[in-house]
């Protein structure tokens, strides 16, 4: 029973696309069809969250082939827990959308073809996050990518097109990259099954396996913006629609992420790379955070913020042990849905203020208190200020990291993980500079102060490229306050619930330091 | 396992095309280099089915060594339907950017689109009130009370001796 609906979170979505493209003009229909399906695609994530927490993990097999030959579907805590949350956020960002389509009569995000391809990028990275064979996950990323190709370059003015270009190139190199690890891992082992590889690629010769790795890592860590490979995400993210901007800053990096932990858990078990991790992890906060500090607009400053934050994954994920996967998936969690309610007010800014620069904003707090409210929160959080999330995942990663150190040899050099521990602590705090700067410009600055402004805070900011001049509408839709408000909620529900959180996100991380458990998952009989 | 020397080297040779080609500033050169590249990795999978030239087919009594593996044609299958969806998106993408560069900053934007829609809603808002339309029908009474133009008269009078000559003529 529980192994049907396994399909249903990649089937539906397709489906509802198909159904939306159908209903072309029919505004109102697709946008319904568009919500019930991310809304019963949510239900049976929980659905399945609960199922496989309670009754162990679920394997499919599609079309009834068996393992090695078939494609299996693999739901255990990890993708249900990625599932959950993505689904949540994807349902919440299309509300925000139809707000926004509604209040703009569809200038911004063309309903036509945004829902269509929204839907297929939900498709996409369901499909990414049940994949038990290497593949399979190459075809979700690839659906995802093709997807988010047109939302990012939606409407074609020559600003979305300049940075879809730069983007469209580099997920095409990251593919290439993927493919040609994919070849040569069926040459060497001759099976894409995840689990069969978990096996069979510890037999390899050493040296083998580094290669295929690092090819593995190459292609994820470009989709997970990790540095030095993390150079394209900040031109190209901006420019597109609020909403698009949203989903792409909380969800796409973080199926690169998930990905990596799939790579580290279960595919090259053997073959360790904590150092590289560690060192990766490191420079990725501290060089992505410094980036976000010379930033005037709001939109670019989240997009460094957001490269810098996937430095603490990484930095779990090369901490290895229960306790570091253990908070990097409460951390993932929370980065969704913390970076994408900071990109939806930033919408809602946009709209209210008329810019996203912190140079041209100011006297909000007074406008909006509301708005205020639903930025304060987010953003504190991100920068880690207890009781919130952020604070707690945060340490959740320092504490385990600081229990690793001296624990075992593999885990690199003591010097090594106090440094990234430092690195994490010093970019938390930046990020709350950034951040506090941009809300005592925008929110507490008075409005007539705006002209002729000096501030010593405002001295290092550079403003973008080419800022493009909004006009303010002055209006926020109800539906777009609305959607905001209910992540800013779920955001401050993952503190709330925190302890039952990191209790299943333990009782993940205890299946995945033990590739064991996921290989007699797909091959109950054991491998033959 | 053995593998044809002749898929290797194409495949390095389309690699290194691919890659040198890429390395270009024209997105036309770079679509072009993904394409080859693309194919060298397909190259590269198909490569991984073993000796070339067997059947895929595996039956009853038939020899393992005796069949390719059949797997990597699938997934080949698979790239190459990605690979072209991609080119088509990137082809429509290259012709709007050179039509954009073609049309300079504005692009293909119409020049009043405000303009525009400020003056359909004026036009709006003056069918709808009542008031306007009174002053309207006031405009048109007041115009039939004044003198007719004798200027107009004689024009329409000459237009209609012309057509009635034209018709003679016929």
């Amino acid at each position: 029973m529980i192994a049907a609906l396994v399909p249903l979170v990649v089937l539906l979505p397709l489906l509802g696309a198909a159904t939306a493209l159908i209903l072309g003009r029919h505004r109102r229909a697709q946008m319904a069809v568009s919500t019930t399906v991310l809304a019963s695609v949510a239900v049976i994530a929980a659905v399945l969250l609960v199922a496989v927490d309670a009754g162990g993990p679920t394997v499919v097999h599609v079309g009834g082939w068996a393992p090695p030959f078939g494609i299996v579907l693999v739901v255990d805590r990890l993708s249900a827990i990625m599932l959950l949350i993505s689904a949540i956020v994807l349902l919440v960002v299309l509300v925000y959308a139809v707000g926004q389509g509604v209040a703009d009569r569809h200038r911004e995000t063309p309903v036509s073809i945004f829902n269509p391809s929204y839907l297929i990028l939900s498709a996409g990275v369901f499909n990414a996050f049940i994949a038990g064979d290497l593949f399979n996950l190459y075809v979700g990323f690839e659906i995802l990518l093709s997807a988010s190709y047109v939302l990012l370059t939606l409407g074609g003015t020559g600003e979305r097109i300049r940075a879809g270009v730069t983007y469209i190139i580099v997920s095409l190199v990251s593919s290439l990259f993927f493919l040609s690890a994919i070849a040569l891992i069926y040459g060497a082992t001759g099976t894409a099954n995840i689990a069969q590889l978990s096996v069979r690629l510890a037999e390899l010769p050493d040296n083998v396996q580094l290669i295929l790795h690092l090819l593995l890592l190459m292609a994820f860590g470009i989709k997970a913006a990790v540095f030095p490979l993390s150079f394209w995400l900040p031109d190209s993210y901006p420019t597109a629609p609020a909403p698009v901007t949203a989903v792409f800053a909380g969800l796409l990096t973080k199926v690169g992420v998930y990905a990596i932990i799939r790579t580290e858990t279960v595919i090259f078990s053997e073959s360790d790379l904590t150092v590289l991790l560690m060192v990766v992890g490191g420079l990725t906060m501290l060089i992505g955070i410094l980036g976000a500090l010379t930033q005037a607009d709001i939109k670019r400053l989240l997009s460094y913020t957001l490269v810098s934050h996937i430095g603490y994954m990484i930095f779990g994920i090369g901490v290895g042990t229960q306790l570091g996967y253990s908070a990097t998936i409460y951390y993932v969690v929370h980065h969704i849905t913390v970076q994408t309610s900071l990109f939806l007010t930033t919408g809602l800014i946009e709209r209210f203020g008329g810019a996203t620069s912190i140079n041209r904003l100011a006297g909000l707090l007074k406008a909006s208190p509301y708005l205020a409210i639903l930025f304060f929160i987010p953003a504190l959080n991100l920068g880690g200020i207890p009781p919130f999330s952020g604070f707690l995942g945060k340490v959740g990663l320092f504490i385990a990291g600081a229990d690793d150190t001296g624990a075992t040899a593999a885990a690199g050099p003591d010097w090594l993980i106090w440094a990234v521990i430092a690195a994490g602590a010093a970019t938390s705090l930046i990020t709350l500079y950034a951040l506090t700067r941009f809300w005592n410009m925008a929110f507490w600055r008075r409005r007539d102060e705006l002209e002729g402004y000096e501030s010593v805070l405002l001295g290092s900011v550079q403003e973008a490229p080419e800022g493009a001049t909004v006009t303010a509408t002055r209006t926020t839709p109800v539906l777009m306050v609305a959607a905001t408000t209910t992540l800013v909620v779920v955001s401050v529900l993952l503190t709330v619930f925190a302890g039952p959180i990191f209790e299943l996100t333990d009782r993940t991380a205890a299946n995945l330091v033990d590739p064991d458990v996921y290989v007699s998952l797909v091959f109950p009989g054991g491998i033959r | 396992m053995t593998a044809s020397l002749t898929l290797v080297v194409l495949m390095a040779v389309l690699f290194g095309a691919g890659i040198s080609i890429m390395l270009e500033r024209s997105i036309t050169r770079v679509l072009i280099g993904f394409l080859l590249v693309g194919n060298a990795v397909n190259i590269l999978i198909y490569l991984m089915s073993g000796a070339p030239g067997l059947p895929p087919i595996l039956g009853d009594g038939v020899d393992p060594d005796e069949i390719s593996d059949p797997l990597p044609q699938a997934f080949v299958l698979t790239a190459i339907v990605i690979n072209l969806g991609i080119t088509a998106f990137m082809l429509a993408l290259i012709y709007r950017s050179w039509w954009l560069a073609q049309l300079g900053a504005k692009g293909d934007l119409v020049d009043d689109e405000e303009e525009d829609a400020q003056d359909a809603e004026e036009a709006a808002d003056l069918i709808r009130s009542s008031a306007a339309d009174d002053a309207a029908i006031q405009e048109i009474i007041d115009a039939s009370d004044e003198e007719p133009d004798e200027e107009l008269e004689r024009e329409a009078s000459a237009r209609d001796a012309d057509e009635l000559d034209e018709e003679v003529r016929r």
